[in-house]
């Protein structure tokens, strides 16, 4: 009973706090570009163009930034400035985002693009006037701090979980511990043992249980709309994609003779299928670089989605709301009753996809270690 | 189109950070975690087949107690069935030879009786005799008060005595 209502205070408190965060793009819009010491002609020329601009304001919500925005109060932006590391021109620059004003400013050549391709990103000009990306580019960005946050929140929980086993061992979880032992039984008997197999299933179970909760976690948090979560990292194609990589890297080199020989020579298939013609390898050989990127596509989009309906709906509200302020209060009465639909929908999408990355990942292990039968 | 492009700093510092936990959690958290779990499961495991042993045992120990109370019983009653029989048996030769007994003591008691019956007799022959010889005597003494009459019973009395 009283982890249900505890489950639901946080629900409760999740959506008080969307509540907040509405008020955040309205601050926004209304002082966009004032405080900016140099404005260049594209940013005058948007300033004319509309004061709300809900896809613009989605999109620096979903993609990554080179700091993490915590909230605007009239026209102050507080956020937490990040480390900007850059290699261009065999020169290493190292910086922190403030020096770029929000997105204002140019910093020794460098500025945040707008373009298309490379919005949100560093960039210079080159000789001929054309946005580059610098050679390279590995700075600490909000998604990258994000991960590291989450990795050493993961590495905490788990590591007292695990003291906490070898001290009290043989006895009843406590806590923390009785928290996650449920999670990580049902890992290791409903997703390893029963798609890798009773002997083979340990080896893989450390990758498996940390991508598991590394996936759930940044879920969770992507949810929570202000810091430390509003990283949207799940919901990042290059987060997702890594996962995938581990995922395929396992997977190929985990691969046993009965794998391969099913993707060069399926038994049971027509010889005319392989031969001239090899169709079925091919296709086989396609579904070793699909299944990864199925994985890669289906987080990163679910994810990414989710955020997108709930930031259109709040976007709404201020939609209506530069037509009429009480047209805007009155839409906020919907959309922040579908926001928190929304709300939950995603939790339980959080736990759906970090449960379906985890279960086809081993799938695909246990794929990869089946032995011949016949 | 800036959402499908993935950062190539994110990408390195996301490997890293990936390949660092991993190697972290496996060796500091995941390993002690399934060990622990599965020293647990084994042990309860361990103890619930205990338990079941000791189960049956006792269900054997049962089932030896009621064998035992139940031959006991059996023991019981084939030596009260015995000491019956002793009983029956004891109280059957009582009681012949209580009638053997009894027989010779009736026996020997008409014998006793027979005896007395003749000796009773036999008195009462002998008064009935002397009786008669008395009362012989005193009607011979009243017969033969005349002296006449003597001598002619002793004449006839002679005469017959010569005849034989």
């Amino acid at each position: 009973m009283s982890d249900k209502s505890g489950v639901i205070k946080t629900f409760a408190i999740c959506g008080l706090l969307l509540l907040f965060t509405f008020f955040v793009p309205a601050t926004f819009t209304g002082q966009h570009h004032e405080d900016n010491p140099v404005i260049s002609e594209e940013d005058q020329h948007e300033m004319a163009e509309a004061d709300f601009n809900a896809g613009e304001m989605i999109m620096e919500h979903i993609a990554d930034s080179y700091e993490w925005h915590i909230i605007t109060i009239g026209e102050t932006h507080i956020t937490i400035p990040l480390p900007v590391i850059l290699y261009d021109e065999s020169e290493w620059h190292v910086f922190m985002s403030s020096k770029f004003h929000h997105g204002h400013n140019t910093f020794k050549g460098y500025f945040i693009s707008h373009d298309d391709i490379n919005a949100g990103k560093i960039v210079r000009k080159d000789a001929d006037g054309n946005e580059i990306r610098p050679y390279l580019d590995i700075s600490i960005t909000k998604n990258v701090l994000a991960i590291f946050m989450s990795m050493f929140l993961m590495m905490f929980v788990f590591i007292s979980v695990a003291r906490a086993y070898t001290r009290r061992k043989d006895h009843a979880p406590k806590g923390l511990q009785s928290f996650v032992e449920p999670i990580i039984i049902f890992i290791r008997d409903d997703i390893a043992k029963a798609s890798i197999g009773e002997k083979k299933y340990e080896k893989y179970l450390p990758f498996l249980l940390t991508i598991f909760f590394f996936i759930l976690i940044n879920n969770v948090l992507g949810i929570i709309p202000f810091f430390p979560g509003g990283a949207n990292v799940t919901g990042n194609i290059g987060v997702t994609g890594v996962l995938a990589v581990f995922t395929f890297i396992i997977t190929t080199f985990s691969g046993n003779k009965n794998y391969w020989t099913h993707i060069v020579n399926a038994p049971g298939v027509p010889w005319w299928l392989k031969f001239p013609v090899p169709l079925m390898p091919v296709v086989e050989l396609m579904g070793v670089f699909t299944k990864p990127f199925v994985l890669m596509v289906r987080l990163f989009a679910n994810i990414t989605a989710g955020h997108i309906i709930i930031l259109g709906f709040i976007s709404l509200i201020f939609i209506f709301g530069e037509m009429s302020t009480g047209l805007g209060f009155g839409v906020s009465v919907i959309s922040v009753g579908f926001s928190i639909f929304m709300d939950f929908l995603e939790l339980l999408v959080a736990f759906i996809q970090a449960y379906v990355f985890t279960l086809l990942s081993a799938l695909y292990f246990g794929m990869a270690t089946e032995e011949a039968h016949h | 189109m800036s959402l499908i492009n993935p950062g190539f700093g994110l990408v390195i510092w996301m490997t890293i950070a990936l390949i660092v936990v991993l190697y972290v959690l496996g060796k500091y958290a995941w390993k002690p975690i399934m060990n622990a779990l599965k020293e647990r499961e084994d042990s309860i495991e361990e103890s619930l087949r205990a338990a079941d042993k000791a189960r049956e045992e006792m269900k054997d120990l049962q089932f030896d107690n009621e064998k035992l109370l139940r031959e006991a019983k059996d023991d019981r009653d084939a030596i009260l069935r015995e000491a019956r029989k002793i009983k029956e048996k004891i109280l059957d030769e009582a009681k012949d030879k209580a009638n053997i007994e009894a027989g010779i003591i009736v026996e020997s008691a008409k014998e006793r009786i027979q005896n007395e019956k003749r000796a009773a007799i036999i008195e009462i022959k002998n008064s009935i005799a002397t009786i008669s010889i008395e009362i012989a005597e005193k009607i011979l003494r009243e017969e033969f008060k005349d002296k006449k009459k003597q001598a002619v019973y002793i004449e006839k009395m002679l005469k017959e005595t010569r005849l034989n």
